[in-house]
């Protein structure tokens, strides 16, 4: 009854194929489902929710009055991802990962790349995030981008793109925790027959992550730290959660001071040193000695005592150079050009509104395409063409050519989609994908990630901000072929 | 792997002692509410003055006045339990104990949050339904919302440096507590300490016994009512959990395991203003104090009681980055800092 209307129309759908039957990896799950009491499903969604209120499991919205607080939606069906195609995702991540490491200390460095003019030096110029403050900064082990949440989609072709790098501060891994808990409790038995791989182990790595770029020097067990921007922020719940899960300690910038290039934090019994942060607040906001004056989040002195290698720094400053979404046109040739291999995973393909015959072709496709401005991010500033109106074109044709520099655009992409329980049935609603990527002494993958899901019907967007949900994703080990298929 | 003893910052310590002192705040008045309600039945002649003292108590006399105007029973319970412009309303105080839970998360055990989050959207939910007759019902649920809080910190909680400072704050408020109530019923009863023996004195001082949960005990302890053995019992009692001398004994016993000071020895202004405090009480005469000045008295230790809370705040709470700043913090206007980033101000 559930599934009795559903259609794929013509998007890739990760649980049926286009005849409409199901995947083989999505059979056990349906069997599941489809043998539970009428009503089940709904009341086990409608119980979820009010344990993630319970819970206090919630986001704060901006633009509305101190205290609001809601919580993420969250969809019962997962995402399911067969083992064969995760391992392919993993090492493809871990590609450009490397690669765009290589990248961020060669920016802040040598710039051999741009001399080899493989990028052109002018768009690092003029990139938002491209930070001089931090040029010619040696972070411990080289490593510039210790915590990523890469986006992934599959087009209607099957294929899956990266669509954003996210370098600087992801969020949301603490919702796929806590999907995780929430499912193993409505869907126990599932969970034993398919084998789904854990994702439980995320803190332990990103503490030994953090630990592992401890400064030289420091006692065996680093004094690591969360940075937060306070309760007001909206990811503050995944803030204390993840210290939580660490066993770390939650900082405001209060709550740090900086003596000769050394920082340290307020105790009751006085100032101990610190010598791990993982910040979760913007670059802006760090330092008001080395960048915004007017931030009262940040620790002033904290880029010198960096800077010295008295403290380390996770992400590192200065790594959003990469997330800028012209350089990200240039992901595959970064790749060549570090490691000497083609690109595992493919990019959208991306026009870029300052080279003049991208911008022509983008000016008469304006209907067709999805523009978006080069440093922003959470799903603002952009233009969905097929789905936006003439004035809104008119308005975009006029700020791309003010600012061509900081425009691109790319085809409208069919997301894939996942069923989605729609009040007492299914129906298709089109997902994301943004695995969790470690870099400390190596590279650690995260099996799954934030499936966020557009719950507006046909809507391609699937920001928090606007509207979407969260799904768990359930990356199968290589034992369930042999145990399903015949 | 044995980790080594994690320091408690400032600023969570802080939070800690404040969401403790919100949560008892929130039982006792939850609980004076009840008990007035009750003693109202046994009043044939209901007084009109009778909602009044319960304002006085809270210490916001002012603040009713102006938004309110007359004591009568519905105001001064919609004032009490779910005014959020009276930052001692019952709502009030669960909503900034629910703030500084949520800033100190990672701190306390995710059972104590929950159960602070859970008290939060169920008076919430109570505020908004605002069913007259469910009143007792719900100031009941509230008063084990708080006790079921006490006993999942006790289980679940590390007994270390933050939970020492949970006590602290729990502790300091209930004496405080009691103190106001004893001295607002006193005087009210007793303007002139011959005058004893009006027909419901008896009522009245029972009721002062019920609304620090103390009637049973006393009972055992003392017997008959008599406001001397009364005042006695709410004062020196080591053993009663809600008599100012038991509550200013743990206090000062937690006070000391976050010190780490030895015995005999005083490091901090903190612990020496609790060490002569718990002097006073220990060798207190209730009998010559009631002939001398009762209200005096009470007024004495609720001033002790502040200055020891700003001196913790100084020991502990205030951050200071001692090489950037030459002056010393104003000590008023630290703590009125510190409050008003308690009771939630604007987004960072």
């Amino acid at each position: 009854m559930l599934f009795d209307s559903y259609q794929t129309q013509g998007f890739h759908d990760e649980m049926f194929d286009a005849q409409g039957n199901p995947r083989p990896e999505a059979r056990l799950l349906l069997e599941t489902i489809q043998s539970l009491e009428e009503g089940q499903l709904l009341r086990s969604q409608k119980a979820a929710e009010r344990l993630l209120l319970q819970m206090g499991i919630t986001f704060n919205v901006y633009g509305d009055s101190a205290g609001t607080e809601r919580i993420f939606p969250f969809d019962l069906i997962p995402r399911i991802v067969r083992a064969d195609e995760w391992e392919w995702i993993e090492r493809g991540l871990k590609q450009r990962i490397h690669a765009l490491n290589s990248f961020i200390y060669d920016i802040y460095h040598g710039k051999k790349i741009l001399k080899d003019k493989i990028v052109p030096e002018e768009i690092i110029r003029s990139a938002t995030f491209y930070r001089p403050q931090c040029e010619g900064i040696d972070p411990p082990l080289g490593v510039w981008c210790h915590i990523t949440g890469t986006d992934l989609v599959r087009h209607s072709d099957g294929q899956i793109y990266v669509l954003e790098d996210n370098l600087r501060v992801p969020s949301g891994v603490s919702y796929v925790l806590e999907n995780r808990d929430l499912m193993k409790r409505t869907f126990p038995s599932v969970f034993e027959g398919l084998q789904v791989r854990p994702v439980a182990e995320y803190p332990d790595k990103l503490l030994e992550t953090l630990e592992a770029i401890a400064p030289p020097g420091c006692s065996d067990t680093p004094t690591v730290v969360l940075l937060t921007a306070g309760i007001y922020n909206s990811a503050y719940f995944e803030h204390s959660y993840l210290a939580r899960q660490m066993g770390i300690p939650l900082v405001e910038g209060r709550d740090l001071t900086v003596e000769d290039k050394v920082v340290f934090m307020q105790t009751t019994k006085g100032l101990r040193r610190v010598d791990v942060i993982y910040r979760r607040i913007d670059d802006d906001f760090l330092d008001p000695e080395a960048f915004r004056p007017d931030s009262l989040l940040g620790v002033p002195g904290l880029l010198k005592a960096y800077r010295a290698g008295n403290v380390a720094l996770a992400n590192a400053p200065g790594n959003g150079v990469a997330d800028d979404k012209v350089v990200y046109a240039y992901v595959p040739e970064i790749i060549r050009y570090y490691l000497a291999e083609d690109p595992i995973l493919q990019n959208v393909p991306t026009f870029l509104c300052w080279k003049e015959s991208d911008r022509k072709h983008v000016q008469q496709n304006l209907d067709k395409l999805v523009v978006k401005a080069a440093n922003e991010a959470g799903g603002y500033g952009m233009l969905v063409g097929p789905h936006s109106t003439a004035l809104q074109r008119e308005q975009f044709a006029q700020k791309i050519e003010a600012n061509p520099r900081n425009y691109i655009a790319q085809p409208t992409l069919a997301l894939s989609t996942v069923p989605t329980l729609i009040e007492d049935h299914m129906e298709g609603r089109h997902v994301d994908l943004r695995p969790y990527i470690l870099f400390g002494k190596d590279i650690h993958v995260m099996a799954g990630g934030l499936t966020r899901v557009a719950l507006r019907k046909g809507s391609l967007v699937v920001n928090s901000s606007q509207g979407g949900g969260s799904k768990d994703t359930w990356v199968l080990s290589n034992g369930f072929r042999k145990a399903v298929t015949p | 792997m044995m980790r080594e003893k994690r320091p408690l910052l400032s600023r969570v310590a802080d939070s800690v002692y404040w969401m403790a002192r919100y949560i008892e705040r929130a039982e006792n008045v939850a609980r004076f509410i009840g008990v007035n309600l009750h003693l109202q039945l046994d009043l044939p002649l209901a007084p009109a003055h009778q909602w009044q003292p319960l304002i006085d108590t809270s210490g916001d006399t002012a603040v009713f006045k102006e938004k309110w105007g007359e004591a009568t029973e519905d105001n001064v319970i919609r004032f009490l339990a779910f005014d959020d412009q009276n930052p001692s309303s019952i709502f009030s105080c669960l909503r900034f104990a629910r703030e500084n839970a949520r800033s100190v998360r990672e701190t306390i055990s995710s059972e104590m949050w929950e159960q602070i989050n859970s008290m939060y959207l169920q008076i919430q939910l109570q505020r908004a339904m605002r069913q007259d007759d469910a009143l007792p019902e719900v100031l009941r649920s509230i008063r084990l919302s708080c006790h079921m809080f006490q006993g999942i910190t006790e289980a679940t909680m590390q007994h270390d440096e933050a939970w020492n400072f949970l006590r602290l704050g729990r502790m300091m408020e209930r004496a405080d507590k009691t103190s106001r109530i004893l001295d607002v019923k006193y005087f009210i009863l007793l303007p002139s300490p011959v005058n004893v023996g009006t027909p419901y004195d008896d009522l009245h001082w029972a009721a002062v016994l019920k609304s620090v949960s103390g009637f049973e005990t006393y009972r055992k302890r003392r017997g008959r009512i008599t406001p001397i053995d009364i005042v006695e019992f709410l004062v020196t009692d080591q053993e009663f959990p809600r008599a100012i001398r038991h509550c200013v004994d743990v206090a000062g016993d937690s006070l000391r395991q976050i010190t780490g000071t030895p015995a005999g020895a005083l490091k901090y202004s903190s612990e020496q203003l609790m060490d002569v405090l718990r002097g006073e009480l220990a060798n207190a005469r209730l009998d010559v104090v009631i002939r001398t000045g009762l209200h005096e008295y009470l007024d004495g230790l609720q001033t002790k009681m502040n200055e020891i809370g700003d001196s913790l705040n100084q020991d502990f709470f205030v951050l200071r980055p001692e090489k950037r700043t030459g002056s010393v913090q104003n000590q008023t206007q630290g703590l009125a800092q510190s409050q008003w980033q308690k009771t939630g101000g604007a987004p960072a």
